[in-house]
């Protein structure tokens, strides 16, 4: 009797533990290239006197390849192509590309190779890594947190805040923030 | 004591004349940078022109106000006895519509950027934020303001050539106070 409480009590635990924390690392180890289909990358700044503007990058591509027995061996490369932006505001998408902002004709690709990846919880990372825009390369991070992981495709929502004027792109700071808050969801598909 | 802050009966005061003086630069110079903030080729640099024209534009706007109060409290100097009678009579409309340039100016510039589509914010010198006039945002709209902006620039710096025209007109042709008075508020010159 006491034995099978003690079993019940043994299966609750189970089952209140995250899901993910189930998902044995082994399983989620491998290579992905990540999918447009099921990601985004977006984009807020804020504005002075509130509010903000939104977008988003259209075209990009990149892979995760997540590392089978040290998690601080994973990977994330990710290439954004500056010229896909759109915020749905052709003027705005147009001022974005030019040389005011993203140069996207003689800097076509914005690049973040991982150097670093920290286990912060069970489903949660932080990423570190160089980002190169504009041909100038700094440190960044990201939060990244895994959303799914089911027949081979893996899921994760990566968060962070960079400043643009680093990269040579603060143009309209103060009237827009130099802080560029991203919101990305990238799906990866083994293979 | 012949120079004051405010107007006599044949002078202008100073406050009057520093008034004229830097709303006339401004004014100008608005039209300038407008001119050329629309044709430059560098977007960031177009960017900024506009950001420092609207700045500009609501010191213009600021300055102007103070000037129509400051012109209803202080009546503005008998024209001296030289003046004709035909421009006895159109000189004060004239002047009505160059204050009517004035204002509508700035007014229809800050209406142009309250409709904008591109919802840019203002922020006259970095200094705070500039609310937006209560006018519906929208593609049509921001036409209409951009054209009337336009027309009532052209117009408006056509109206300050025939004021400057004038000036001249009195001054070398005319030789009577009517320039110099707008120069310095003292009056050991001229005969009045």
């Amino acid at each position: 009797m006491y034995a099978r409480i003690l079993g019940l009590a043994a299966a609750a635990a189970c089952l209140a533990m995250p899901v993910f924390a189930a998902v044995a690392l082994s399983d989620a180890a491998g290579s992905y290239t990540i999918s447009p289909s099921g990601s985004s990358i977006r984009f807020t700044i804020g504005k002075a006197g509130g509010g903000g503007f939104d977008g988003a990058f259209g075209r990009f591509k990149g892979t995760i390849r997540i590392d089978n027995g040290d998690v601080g061996r994973s990977k994330v490369d990710l290439t954004i192509y500056p010229e896909s932006v759109g915020t749905g505001q052709g003027r705005i998408d147009a001022f974005l590309r030019s040389d005011a902002v993203f140069d996207a004709a003689n800097s076509p690709e914005i690049r973040f190779r991982s150097t670093s990846v920290n286990r912060t919880s069970d489903t949660t990372a932080l990423v570190t890594g160089q980002l190169t825009a504009r041909g100038k390369t700094f440190p960044e991070k990201f939060t990244a947190e895994l959303g799914g992981l089911k027949a081979g495709t893996i899921k994760f929502r990566v968060t962070g805040k960079v400043l643009r004027s680093r990269y040579g792109m603060d143009v309209g700071t103060p009237l827009y923030s130099n802080v560029v808050d991203f919101d990305m969801t990238l799906t990866g598909k083994r293979g | 004591m012949q120079a004051s802050i405010t107007n006599t009966a044949t002078r202008y005061g100073w406050a009057m004349i520093v008034l004229h003086w830097l709303i006339g630069i401004i004014f100008i110079g608005q039209f300038v940078l407008g001119f050329v903030m629309v044709r430059i080729e560098s977007q960031r640099t177009a960017f900024e022109l506009i950001q420092l024209h609207k700045s500009f534009g609501f010191l213009l706007l600021g300055l102007i106000i103070l000037r129509i109060a400051w012109r209803f409290g202080n009546a503005a100097p008998a024209l001296p006895a030289s003046v004709g009678a035909l421009e006895r009579r159109t000189a004060p409309l004239a002047h009505l519509a160059l204050y009517a340039f004035q204002l509508a100016l700035p007014l229809s510039g800050w209406a142009l950027v309250s409709v904008s589509t591109l919802e840019i914010p203002s922020m006259p010198f970095n200094l705070f934020v500039m609310p937006n006039l209560p006018l519906a945002e929208s593609d049509a709209a921001e036409s209409f303001w951009a054209a009337a902006h336009w027309y009532l620039a052209y117009a408006g710096i056509a109206l300050v050539a025939l004021h400057v025209a004038a000036a001249f007109r009195h001054h070398f042709w005319l030789r009577d106070t009517v320039l110099t008075r707008m120069i310095t508020a003292s009056s050991k010159d001229r005969a009045e």
